[in-house]
């Protein structure tokens, strides 16, 4: 493992974003425009928005990094540009985690933007501040950016991997509690939403938003976010294979 | 002369059903411009993966420098050209060459000279801050081929570098070529241009998987009793 390398990997994927002003407009900005959509949805009921805004917060940076992830790494799989990292002295984890750290950093400048302006201009109260927020959205992003790394190995081409969203991701948004609080649902769906990763980036964006202070459920939704990220980075290593057969 | 390439007994069967390669073995010397001639489909490109060790063997046993291929320690040692244009067509030249250079554990110090000195070579110098993906087909090949140079392995694996080139730039890049060989550069290089094969030191005639002959231009003319390399391999191929 060598940190210039992983460094030199982040540089590079966030160079490719820096010339692709297109992708970085759409990952920045888009989510912003949605909430504030979203606003004039609940017009007239802003207790409402107020109680959705957060559960959002929690699920476009997964969903976004996962996207942008997915495709990322596909391309370098497919392009030859793996093949030829595999051939060079560079560990596998120089390569991950070099990925994992750029779109977690692009995450987190995502964030800061959408809770500027969710907490700023579209009023939407967060009980725990914007630090919490900013952390947690972060978290999400990372195990977004893990998943997708993880979950491109399964897609052949960018149609698949674009597509890949709906059966991996869809399912976690809809047993997440945003349509249906989770212990409303039946008992067997709500077990399943215990083991998606999203449903505690969602529950620790709402703990965020209830809480004036740090809580112990939000370490626990942390930690169980953060742990699934790991847990995708390392089957996602497993995936990238130094020889083929 | 030492051995750069050993190849002995070599089976690559590709996903458990395909016999790309079927026992190869063949001893290729230390400095030399090797062809590695042969229809498309033939196991170039998996002789080259097998090679440069991204493909796994079958069967039998490849060793570089006496070391098994794919060993961690050659990949400082050795160089690996795609077929495909493997180069991030969203990045300019030079930000190309820089990343590749830092992951081959180029010293930062002398980053910038040795970016500069291959540009120079591949004749790209022009175009270095330019986006890899507003560039012409051949010069994206050159960009390609410069990174293969970075760190001046002491084995090189060119899969068709010179496709779509010039015939002048061809011309140079083959003049490189054997440059590096006499500074004992070992170079593999596939092609299906029979005057290209004319220009290596050694061939390797590859088809249906199988090695069907070994020698130096003048060496298969001669078996073959023919003026030229394309008739000497159409007679080997007829001949099968």
């Amino acid at each position: 493992m060598s940190v210039r390398k992983m460094l030199a990997t982040t540089n590079r994927v966030l160079g490719q974003l820096h010339h692709d002003k297109r992708t970085l407009g759409l990952v920045l900005l888009v989510p912003v425009l949605l909430l504030t959509l979203l606003k004039y949805v609940f017009d007239g009921e802003p207790q409402m928005f107020n109680a959705v805004a957060p559960v959002i917060l929690g699920i476009f940076p997964l969903l976004m990094m996962f996207l942008v992830t997915s495709i990322a790494t596909l391309r370098e799989r497919t392009s030859g540009t793996l093949d030829r990292l595999m051939t060079m002295p560079m560990s596998k984890t120089d390569l991950i985690f070099g990925y994992a750290l750029a779109f977690s950093l692009l995450g987190f400048v995502q964030a800061c933007i959408t809770s500027f302006v969710t907490l700023g201009l579209l009023n939407v109260v967060v009980m725990g501040g914007t630090i919490l927020v900013l952390v947690t959205a972060t978290a999400a992003a990372f195990l977004g950016t893990t998943l997708g790394l993880f979950v491109s190995a399964f897609a052949r081409n960018e149609f698949q991997a674009v597509q890949l969203v709906m059966p991996i991701i869809m399912p976690q948004v809809l047993l997440c509690g945003l349509f249906v609080a989770r212990d409303h649902m039946a008992r067997p769906l709500e077990l399943l939403s215990d083991v998606f990763p999203l449903t505690y980036s969602v529950d620790a964006m709402k703990q965020v938003a209830l809480n004036t202070s740090w809580t112990s459920t939000l370490t626990h939704d942390l930690l169980i976010v953060f742990g699934c990220g790991v847990v995708a980075l390392f089957l996602g290593s497993v995936t990238i294979r130094r020889q083929e057969s | 002369m030492n051995s750069a390439v050993h190849i002995k007994d070599v089976t690559v069967v590709l996903g458990g059903e395909f016999t790309a390669l079927k026992d190869i073995s063949v001893d290729i010397p230390q400095g030399r411009v090797v062809g590695f001639i042969g229809p498309s489909g033939a196991g170039k490109t998996t002789l080259m993966r097998a090679i440069v060790g991204r493909q796994h063997i079958t069967k039998g046993a490849i060793t570089i420098f006496d070391t098994p291929a794919g060993s961690p320690q050659l990949r400082p040692q050795l160089s690996y050209m795609t077929q495909e244009v493997s180069v991030y067509s969203d990045l300019t030249v030079r930000e190309n060459l820089a990343y590749f250079a830092t992951v081959f554990g180029i010293p930062k110090k002398q980053l910038q000279t040795q970016v500069a000195a291959i540009l120079q070579t591949v004749h790209l110098t022009d175009h270095a801050n330019s986006m890899v993906q507003k560039l012409s087909g051949g010069q994206r090949q050159r960009v390609s081929l410069a990174i293969a140079l970075i760190g001046s392995p002491k084995l090189m694996v060119l899969d068709e570098p010179t496709v779509g080139l010039d015939p002048v730039l061809r011309e140079e890049l083959w003049a490189l070529f054997q440059e590096l060989a006499q500074q004992g550069t070992t170079l593999l290089i596939s092609s299906h241009v029979m005057d290209e094969a004319e220009r290596c030191d050694d061939l390797l005639l590859i088809r249906d998987g199988m090695l069907l002959a070994h020698g130096s231009p003048t060496e298969l003319c001669r078996q073959t009793d023919t003026k030229t390399v394309e008739q000497a391999f159409l007679q080997l191929v007829g001949g099968n």
